[in-house]
């Protein structure tokens, strides 16, 4: 049952949703290639719609993965399990540890935490990579041109600090004059 | 309508208004926060902006989220926390929805597939800039750049969750051992400390 896969994924998902975004990618198309709902590189499509709307990454792409498996009800059910874990979690911190962050456990956690998210986003930007051709160093126009694509969004983001939104319409507009 | 219905629609509503700003992270909704929450309605100080801001981020989930569920939690309750999420979920939901909706719609169509054979190779450029936005914080020793190392090639044999678990019991461990070995211990990169001052460095890691 479609729903009942989006459910569990995503409300597991929510538990360990630690530094959110991109991090939360690997897990996502750990599920999407299981239970066969998209390819990695249609993943992709769904990461780049997420990140061209408001809203956080990976509640995002879930919807968007959702959608994509079982329609509205498909996007409404992945919605609300992302969400609950938070919620729940949220409300519990809030009535009982609101120090939590300032324990030295939880401390010595995030102490491993944050590095380990870091992995998680390394690890997502090396399967995007490797399925969407852009490890193919064959020295035809395609993949040169792809790697140029690359270099130039990297430099726009870090050099000249553009809004991720801008760089991949911007992006988009240079796929059709290539590519089409 | 009572006060306390009024209350929680506007905490509804403030969300609500909010939250389109939410893109490239939740940390955009800094600034917002403080006109709306801080200086118009008065439910808190900018001293608790910034502790709701550093707490979000050690609760699972998107800092949008969970910041806005706090305060809501803060100013009214559980159902004040339900109310504020509703609020900052509710707008993005629909707008990345109706986008899902228009992409399957014209799915297919030569020039949009063009178009996204480019995007995809950009997607990957701000996940690779993402990487670089958190390991600015993260990464700031020998242990924390071991951990990440070990991360990423764990990765390709054992499934994420058991990866996060991990990470976190190597984080416990190493400094525990660092303690007992009488190593100086430092928890946090020092610009870190007041991460939510900085909302930089968070700009682009799409949390």
């Amino acid at each position: 049952m479609v729903l009942w896969e989006l459910f569990h994924t995503f409300f597991m998902l929510g538990f360990v949703s630690f530094g959110g975004g991109y991090a939360m990618i690997p897990l996502i198309e750990t599920a999407a290639t299981k239970y066969g709902w998209m390819t990695t590189e249609q993943l992709t499509n769904m990461v780049a719609i997420a990140g061209m709307s408001p809203g956080p990454i990976a509640a995002n792409s879930a919807i968007l993965v959702g959608y994509s498996a079982a329609g509205v009800a498909g996007a409404l059910t992945s919605a609300v399990a992302i969400l609950l874990p938070a919620i729940l979690l949220v409300i519990l911190v809030a009535s009982f540890f609101m120090k939590l962050h300032h324990h030295p456990i939880v401390e010595a956690m995030f102490y491993g935490l944050k590095p380990l998210v870091t992995s998680l986003i390394i690890f997502a930007a090396i399967k995007f990579a490797q399925s969407n051709g852009l490890a193919n160093f064959d020295f035809t126009f395609h993949s040169i041109s792809l790697l140029l694509i690359f270099g130039l969004s990297l430099f726009a983001l870090m050099k000249l600090r553009w809004n991720p939104v801008y760089v991949i319409i911007i992006s988009g507009l240079v796929g059709i004059a290539l590519y089409s | 309508m009572s006060g306390e219905w009024t209350k929680l629609w506007q905490l509804f509503w403030t969300f609500f208004k909010i939250s389109p700003v939410t893109f490239g992270g939740g940390f955009a909704m800094i600034p917002l926060i403080e006109r709306e929450i801080v200086e118009k309605r008065k439910w808190l100080d900018n001293d608790d902006v910034t502790e709701v801001f550093a707490l979000s981020q050690s609760v699972p989930g998107a800092v949008a989220i969970n910041s806005a569920s706090f305060i809501g939690h803060r100013v009214g309750g559980v159902r004040g926390a339900l109310a504020a999420m509703f609020g900052v979920s509710l707008p993005t939901f629909i707008i990345v929805l109706a986008l899902g909706i228009s992409y399957f719609f014209i799915h297919g169509n030569p020039k949009l597939e063009a178009a996204f054979v480019s995007i995809r190779i950009t997607i990957v450029a701000i996940i690779v800039y993402a990487a670089i936005q958190t390991a600015r914080t993260a990464i700031f020793d020998k242990t924390t750049f071991l951990i990440m190392l070990a991360g990423v090639l764990v990765l390709f044999f054992i499934h994420p969750v058991v990866a996060i678990a991990l990470g976190a019991i190597a984080g416990v461990i190493s400094i525990f051992l660092k303690r007992k070995l009488g190593y100086d211990v430092q928890l946090k990169h020092d610009k870190a400390k007041d991460s939510a001052n900085n909302p930089d460095y968070f700009m682009g890691a799409g949390i």
